[in-house]
């Protein structure tokens, strides 16, 4: 071996070492202490509690825990209520990712094609919107929109009208709520992937005669493809889970329980109804749900090319 | 220029439409009883007077679960920085097996339904008999929002350049003094980023302060110290616009600060 590429393979061997040494089993170990314990096994005991009879007297202890297999799910299946409230979550969902993306995209295109102190106007009201906690959104609301005192009934000349009253305007309103809160997201992430994208891409467009609206759908929408995915999937994942803005506005679940969601089901089920068991099985089925959405995600990624 | 009047005034139009409810609850905040109760009221008040601040601090104690929550959120920015920090240093330092599978793992971790382990989780925090205390916040956001920051850190980890471990290790410095000395410092954009995620997800929660803390209201933190202000009879606006005001302002001031980095590094998160 001569002594000048002793150097480069004295280095590979240091670092080699090095890599050994630094095993990184440790660095890994604290955030294993904390994830398996609150949130592997908190999945595990799900599944099992929604295969059990698990209500306020086996809670109590004053009855043993029965194993009964597949009882709630078919107990739930059965339920019109069950299929009834799936099948709102599901619309509701899909109609607040394509209101908030429809919103949130149709800002960052204006974003471009605005003054810089517009742009900043229009940034800093989206991200105190943004900031907002969900709580104190959906108080404000409903404030806003409130029976008696409420500015927008005053404003429009409709005192006494409950907007939380009927399935609908309750379920319309809960969902303003929620764009006003993700469609920044939407917004910035598109816009930086608006800004990333090559100017002489659109340049050349541009000049071969294509108009806005053209080059828009013809190239700025296909290379956007890969942000868009994800824009799309974090709003359906999102959108999905909302439970605090309808707990609150709707007081629970609405009236007669119109205004329930998966979310929102599954722990009145357990916390106010005491079955434990059911509502264990209704999260269940949110899980699979978004599982499959998940994977549907990780597929996306995998076919974009990107490195894990 | 002239060109741009319109989606300029348009975007001005939409600024003011989205920041209304923000300046709603701030302008009703200040409103005296008297102008909330108005039938005409008007988008402005000659009397701002800090009355509703005064009843919901001193008659309501909402001091007391504004210290609560900022206890909550602090220790979970502080414990789920520094552990994400370590985990995203071993992901993205070291090649050895199960990697990829580990990093596919804290992605779908993310997807996971938290609002369904509320069932498990309850009785778990049962058993440890952390029920009603402030820990047992802690003790779950830390979990929640651990997998994002090990995500995000990720991204920030992997901008720091290796030469600079290298030249440090040449120098003698320890694995310790790398880790602390060199990466931590070089890291904290990124953490800062990533902390404001954490503090709003503990800031925010309303279902597991709901859930856990039962009859210690002392423990409770904002999101359910404001539905103490919605009454059967009547609602007390101006109360719980304040109390809205002192919730939404610490968060507002932090997103604020930590902007930039907090697209850029969304942004790292996204994109990979």
């Amino acid at each position: 071996m001569t002594a000048i590429d002793a150097g480069p393979a004295v280095t590979v061997r240091a670092r080699s070492r090095r890599k050994r040494q630094f095993a990184p089993l440790w660095m890994l170990l604290p955030a294993a202490a904390v994830l398996l314990p609150l949130f592997v096994y908190p999945i595990y005991q799900l599944g099992l509690l929604s295969v059990l009879d698990f209500r306020q007297a086996q809670v109590s202890g004053g009855q043993p825990t029965r194993f009964i297999g597949f009882d709630n799910y078919a107990e739930l299946m059965s339920a019109p209520r069950f299929w009834s409230v799936l099948w709102a979550t599901v619309v509701f969902a899909a109609a607040l990712v394509v209101v908030t993306l429809a919103v949130g995209a149709a800002l960052a295109v204006l974003l471009t094609k605005i003054s810089r102190w517009a742009a900043i106007a229009l940034s800093l009201a989206a991200m105190a919107a943004w900031a907002a906690p969900a709580m104190t959104g959906s108080t404000v609301w409903m404030f806003l929109f409130d029976t008696n005192l409420g500015l927008v009934n005053r404003v429009l000349g409709w005192e006494g009208h409950n907007w939380t009253y009927e399935r609908f305007s309750a379920f319309a309103l809960v969902g303003a709520v929620v764009v006003w809160h993700s469609f920044p997201f939407v917004m910035v992430t598109l816009y930086a992937g608006i800004k990333a994208l090559p100017e002489q891409v659109l340049e050349a467009a541009q000049l071969d005669g294509a108009g806005p609206w053209r080059s828009f759908w013809s190239i700025t929408v296909p290379m956007l493809r890969p942000v868009i995915a994800i824009v799309v999937i974090q709003s359906i994942i999102w959108d999905f889970k909302i439970f605090t803005q309808i707990y609150v506005m709707t007081n629970g679940g609405g009236i007669a329980g119109q205004n329930l969601t998966l979310n929102v089901y599954a722990y009145q089920q357990a916390f106010a109804s005491s079955e434990y068991g059911l509502g264990s099985a209704i999260g269940v089925v949110m899980m699979l749900i978004l599982l499959a959405v998940t994977l549907v995600y990780l597929r996306m990624l995998r076919r974009s090319g990107e490195p894990l | 220029m002239t060109r741009r009047i319109v989606p300029n005034t348009i975007a001005l139009l939409v600024a003011l439409v989205v920041a209304f409810p923000i300046y709603w609850m701030v302008l009703s905040a200040l409103k005296p009883a008297g102008e909330i109760q108005s039938a005409t009221p008007v988008p402005w008040t000659l009397h701002p007077t800090l009355d509703s601040f005064q009843r919901v601090l001193r008659v309501n104690d909402f001091g007391r679960y504004f210290v609560n929550s900022l206890i909550v959120a602090l220790a979970v920015v502080a414990l789920s920085g520094l552990v994400a920090f370590l985990a995203a240093v071993a992901l993205t330092r070291f090649r050895f097996r199960f990697r990829s599978t580990l990093l596919v793992l804290f992605l779908i971790a993310q997807m996971v339904p938290i609002e369904a382990l509320t069932i498990p989780l309850f009785f778990l925090v049962r058993d440890l008999g952390a029920l009603n205390t402030l820990f047992s916040l802690i003790l779950v956001h830390f979990a929640f929002t651990l997998p994002l920051a090990v995500w995000m850190l990720r991204g920030f980890v992997a901008a720091i350049p290796d030469e600079i471990e290298e030249a440090a290790q040449l120098d003698g410095a320890s694995r310790w003094q790398i880790l602390w000395r060199i990466l931590f410092p070089l890291v904290a954009p990124g953490l800062a980023a990533t902390g404001v995620f954490s503090f709003i997800t503990a800031w925010n929660d309303f279902l597991f302060a709901r859930t856990f803390i039962i009859s210690a209201t002392e423990n409770q933190t904002l999101p359910m110290a404001l539905l103490v202000f919605f009454k059967p009879d009547e609602n007390d606006w101006g109360g719980i616009m304040a109390a809205s005001v002192l919730m939404t302002v610490p968060v507002l001031i932090f997103f604020l600060l930590v902007q930039r980095r907090l697209v850029s590094g969304l942004a790292g998160a996204v994109k990979d």
